[in-house]
């Protein structure tokens, strides 16, 4: 029988052999991997433990380096690890921790084993238990070694209590009440001397006061001692770290780290430490101005640094402190702009992310022209960065930055031109909702639109189609401020539309029908208004254009003769012509508009798309209906047929009336606000489906047009000033030589654009240094102005009174083992007192049924007694005490009754009745002491 | 946590330790390496060595033909962990003796062995390297 392990162990391949049959293989890695695999297969099954353990050990190798599943192995790993060899042991401890997750079945199985090891003489095992369970430990494996964890957290060797500390972090998470038995030793050793032990402690100290600060108050004076008199950086950083989480809540506590934070800032060579400071400062202890400005005099240390990693520090700790701060930003703008074109992505981001912070109504225009003219000449990553970053700023809040919605729409058109904009889906969303909510900004977005349509270039970019849907449609629904429809409707018909995809081609479609219904009311509105006047009215009209002495509309038929002036007869005849004659023309632009449309929609009818046929139909049917009406009544003699009377006028009057009505933004509540009508059962069925959706969070902003439900408008008084704005061509010359090309598609080119392009290519091009350039053009912009020149107001913007602002948030559900955990830490460093027994007595019984998801109930429950913290204090002053101790005393004392208490609660439960006794005394003691928070530091 | 994974990868990219404080599936692993390998290895040594990923903060170092990757929470010090890294370097050449990629891809567990005695569940709790050698030295005495 021994014969074959026997063989098995001389003849296996240890791990170096692996590893350098890997480097000599010419048979490939998978090949190498399966044959490798194969061996393993064989020789793990082996009754011989170190064939075995080396098997194992060749396992975890491949499984951490080769994504070999090493899932199998579980049972052969408990094996290694209860060998008594410690290298097998080790190596099955190694492949424990790899291999383990929460959901291993046999994880159960090593409890035992993990018990024995910790209990261990040996500290080097018990330190591959301890190990083992800082990176596997369940709640049932926490809550079954915590009395051994414990022992070994005071334990007399140095390296095994170490261990124990880095192990009791992952036993809390799991199971919270091991605090109650572990805390008080925990808390112990950050009086320890030895360094190893404190950086280990405040280490899980760090971990713990980063998810649940508040818990971890009366601990200040521990932390603020250890930030005094440690000498070593790493223990340094972890205390800055919690200490700027505590300033943040307790003002007091600020004040009294402020010098010490300052001291080592000013003190220390490592950078570490120096920039540990610094974030301690901006983020928790602005307040402080001295503080802050030599936090800001190390940050421009950081930022003229050679080195890319100080210089993104620098720009990161810059960001944080600019919330609050804008100056610090302002001063270090040069060197902020500059960043922008650094070769490193990661500075230039974080520049990007500083400049957004501090944009604002009064430089959102320059800071956007900055920006883009950066984004042309970056790569097309960071160009869509910039683009991204400014549509999410000046959308924020409804468009709060933007003033000028004229220069903001024409923005949003620069955007789409700019190469390479993936950013098309977000500007498409802002062109209909800026639609929709301001009513003064459509005739510049009908202009903006206008040239994007028209450019044929455009739509052989598919990345922009959702712009182009969005141009399409503003051109439909906003016609009536087009100043050319019928280059709009070409525009819309244009060949290369075919390119499009059908649902974006249908939106084109519908566009045109609403264009043209457009066309025909009015030109029928203008044929009221310009039909014969009778004859009195005539005399009227005569003789005020007389005593004006203007001469009427047609002129050419008139200047010939002056002295006809004065001969009535030839003038009503002259007058009737050119009525005649501008009636016909009306009629004769709409029929060609019609033949136009007839000409590009006719092929259209044999498509298989039913959104383009059905919208096809449609138009050519209203066509076809006008034309049959229009020509009886080309030339009417007879001024007797008014428009009322005319068929086509109802018609068009009624289809008008149906696609005029104004559209507008869509409350995120507006489906909450139908009443479900009685009798309808919606949730019977749908409950589940909460779980499934409930993490996808609704779109920023909803464009599905309904009908307005309530609008109020507001209207902002601020005035923004103009600037310099020069207007610029250079689009419009790419227009003209595509049309010079092609002809017969392209439209006049009559348009103009009041507003400068906001990335101008020409402007930056021929400057040599166009970075110096932007700097200076970025220091004017960021400088606060003084007296802005008020020319125009912002236009109102529709907002939906309620559920628009505040968007649904996704209620944020932490982590409820967090919860349980600082809950047990309060329990542990609170003083008892009545109130404080009875609810937590209740939460004992309530945490058994309870699902873990609805444990802010609880929460609530221990909110009032924070509150508590500090009367039990000042219990112990009246009392007397402690008095002339310092403060560490103090807790100590007050410790050392929450540890006899948790370590009464662990051992045996009756013991209750006793500590309800001394809680009521307490209380009649507290009844005597006012009720104060204490000065933690005093 | 603080750190949430170690990582050594070589200049072609091939992982040579791999250590994670959190739990992943092998797929996860798989994608979350490539992607931070192709991320890391593309930039210049100009270049800083912070990269953000996901919800990670990766922050490495080279030396030599090895990249030293380590994954952090966003709230950890990076100018520490770049301490760290060397720390660890630091310490593989004082045992090995000028240390190099074979070093560590022949004594994986040694390098492991040294990562336990330093980071515990993604904390940082030995800085001392005599400290954290003496338990190897006493295996390698022992055995």
């Amino acid at each position: 029988m021994s014969s074959p392990s026997i063989m098995e162990t001389l003849f296996q391949r240890t791990l170096e052999d692996l590893i350098k049959g890997f480097r000599l293989q010419l048979i490939g890695e998978s090949a190498f991997i399966s044959k490798a695999m194969e061996e393993i297969w064989k020789e793990i099954k082996s009754t011989n433990l170190q064939t075995k353990s080396i098997a194992l050990q060749k396992l975890s190798y491949l499984g951490s380096l080769y994504f070999v599943d090493m899932s199998w192995s579980a049972f052969h790993c408990i094996e290694c690890m209860s060998s008594p060899r410690f290298s097998q042991k080790r190596i099955g401890y190694v492949a424990v921790s790899q291999s383990f997750y929460d959901e291993t079945p046999v994880l159960l199985l090593i409890t035992n084993q993990l018990r024995k090891d910790l209990g261990n003489v040996n500290e080097f095992e018990a330190g591959l238990a301890l190990d083992c369970l800082a990176s596997i430990a369940t709640v049932d494996l926490a809550r079954d070694l915590t009395p051994n964890v414990f022992k070994l957290l005071g334990s007399s060797k140095i390296p095994l209590r170490k261990k124990a500390i880095g192990a009791i972090l992952r036993v809390f998470e799991k199971y919270p009440d091991a605090v109650r038995v572990c805390f008080k030793r925990l808390v112990e050793n950050l009086d320890s001397p030895d360094s190893r032990i404190l950086s280990a402690v405040v280490g899980v100290f760090c971990e713990l006061a980063s998810r649940d600060p508040r818990s971890y108050l009366p601990l200040a004076p521990e932390f603020y001692r250890v930030l005094v008199d440690s000498k070593n950086n790493w223990v340094l950083i972890k205390i800055l770290k919690i200490f700027a989480k505590l300033a943040a809540l307790e003002p007091r506590v600020a004040k009294r780290i402020v010098e010490p934070v300052c001291e080592h800032m000013r003190r220390t060579g490592a950078k570490s430490l120096m920039f540990e400071c610094i974030r301690t400062v901006v983020s928790s202890l602005s307040d402080y101005e001295a503080a802050l400005k030599l936090a800001v005099s190390k940050i421009r240390e950081l930022l003229g640094d050679e080195d890319a990693n100080l210089k993104y520090l620098g720009l990161h700790a810059l960001s944080v402190v600019a919330r609050k701060q804008l100056w610090v930003v302002l001063e270090n703008q040069e060197i902020v702009i500059k960043s922008l074109m650094d070769a490193d992505a990661n500075i230039r981001s974080e520049s990007l992310r500083l400049v957004m912070a501090v944009i604002s109504r009064s430089n959102v225009l320059d800071i956007s022209r900055v920006l883009l003219s950066y984004g042309l000449k970056s790569d097309p990553g960071f160009c869509n960065e910039i683009i991204g970053s400014l549509l999410s700023a000046c959308s924020h809040n409804l468009y709060e930055i933007v003033i000028d919605f004229d220069w903001y729409v024409s923005l949003l058109g620069e955007m789409s031109r700019i190469p390479h904009c993936q950013k098309g889906e977000e500007i498409k969303n802002q062109l209909i909702d800026i639609g929709m909510r301001v009513r003064d900004a459509r005739s510049q977005l009908i202009c903006v639109s206008r040239n994007l349509l028209i450019d044929p270039a455009f739509l052989g970019k598919p990345y922009l189609y959702g712009i182009l849907c969005a141009t399409a449609w503003v051109c439909g629904e906003y016609v009536e401020f087009s100043t050319n429809p019928t280059e709009l409707v070409e525009a819309l018909l244009q060949p290369r539309t075919s390119m499009l995809p059908p649902l974006i081609r249908a939106v084109y479609l519908q566009s045109v029908l609403k264009i043209l219904i457009f066309c025909m009311y009015s030109h029928f509105q203008k044929w009221g208004s310009i039909s014969f006047p009778s004859s009195h009215n005539l005399e009227g009209v005569l003789s005020e254009s007389i005593s004006k002495g203007t001469a009427l509309e047609s002129s050419d038929t008139l200047t010939s003769a002056q002295d006809d002036v004065f001969n009535p007869r030839k003038l009503r005849e002259r007058i009737r012509l050119s009525f005649l004659l501008r009636r016909t023309d009306s009629v004769k632009s709409l029929l060609s508009n019609c033949c136009v449309i007839e000409l590009a929609l006719e092929p259209l009818l044999g498509t298989h798309e039913v959104e383009i046929l059905e919208r096809t139909r449609n138009v050519l049917g209203l066509i076809e209906l006008i034309k049959q009406q229009i020509p009886d009544q080309l030339f009417p003699e007879e001024e007797s047929l008014s428009r009322e009377e005319l068929e086509v006028w109802k018609l068009i009057r009624s289809m008008n009336d149906a696609s005029c009505e104004e559209l507008g933004p869509v409350s995120f509540t507006a489906q909450e606000k139908i009443r479900i009508p009685e009798g309808l059962v919606l949730e019977e069925n749908l409950r589940e489906l909460d779980l499934i959706c409930g993490n996808l969070q609704p779109r920023s902003l909803s464009f599905f047009p309904q009908r307005e439900e309530r609008v109020d408008e507001w209207h902002d008084s601020e005035w923004r000033s103009r600037e310099d704005l020069e207007p610029s061509n250079e689009s419009m010359s790419l227009l003209v030589e595509h049309r010079k090309r092609h002809g017969l598609y392209y439209l006049p080119s009559s348009a103009s654009n009041d507003y400068p392009l906001a990335n101008d290519p020409r402007s930056g091009e021929h400057v040599p240094d166009e970075t110096e350039d932007l700097v200076r053009l970025a220091a004017q912009s960021l400088a606060p102005k003084k007296k802005p020149n008020y020319s125009k107001p912002r236009p109102a913007v529709v907002r939906l009174d309620e559920g628009e602002a505040t968007f649904p948030v996704v209620s944020n559900r932490s982590n409820s083992k967090y919860d349980l955990l600082s809950e047990v830490v309060h329990d542990v460093l609170q003083e008892t007192n009545p109130m404080d027994k009875s609810s937590q007595k209740g939460k004992e019984k309530v945490r058994g049924d309870i699902p873990p998801g609805s444990k802010e109930n609880l929460q609530d429950l221990v909110d009032p007694r924070r509150e508590k913290l500090g009367s039990g204090k000042s219990k112990h002053r009246s009392h007397g005490k402690d008095r002339g101790h310092k403060i560490p005393q103090k807790v100590d004392g007050e410790k050392d009754e929450n540890s006899e208490r948790a370590r009464k609660k662990g051992s045996h439960r009756h013991g209750r009745n006793k500590m309800r006794q001394r809680a009521e005394e307490q209380a009649d003691l507290l009844a005597q002491t006012p009720d104060q928070i204490p000065d933690f530091l005093l | 946590m603080g750190i949430r994974f170690i990582l050594m990868v070589n200049k072609q990219g091939q992982t040579r330790l791999a250590q994670y404080y959190e739990y992943l599936t092998l797929e996860e692993r798989r994608a979350l390496e490539g992607e931070i390998v192709r991320k890391c290895l593309a930039r210049t040594e100009q270049q800083c060595s912070f990269v953000e990923h996901r919800n990670y903060k990766i922050v490495y170092r080279r030396y030599a033909s090895l990249f030293f990757l380590v994954g952090v929470d966003n709230e950890e010090n990076e100018l520490a962990i770049l301490e760290f890294i060397h720390l660890l370097v630091e310490t593989m050449d004082q045992h090995f003796g000028n240390v190099c990629e074979l070093d560590i891809m022949f004594h994986l567990e040694k390098a492991h062995f040294m990562l336990e005695e330093m980071v515990m569940n993604g904390c940082i709790v030995e800085t001392s390297k005599s400290n954290i050698l003496m338990p190897i030295q006493l295996m390698d005495k022992t055995s």
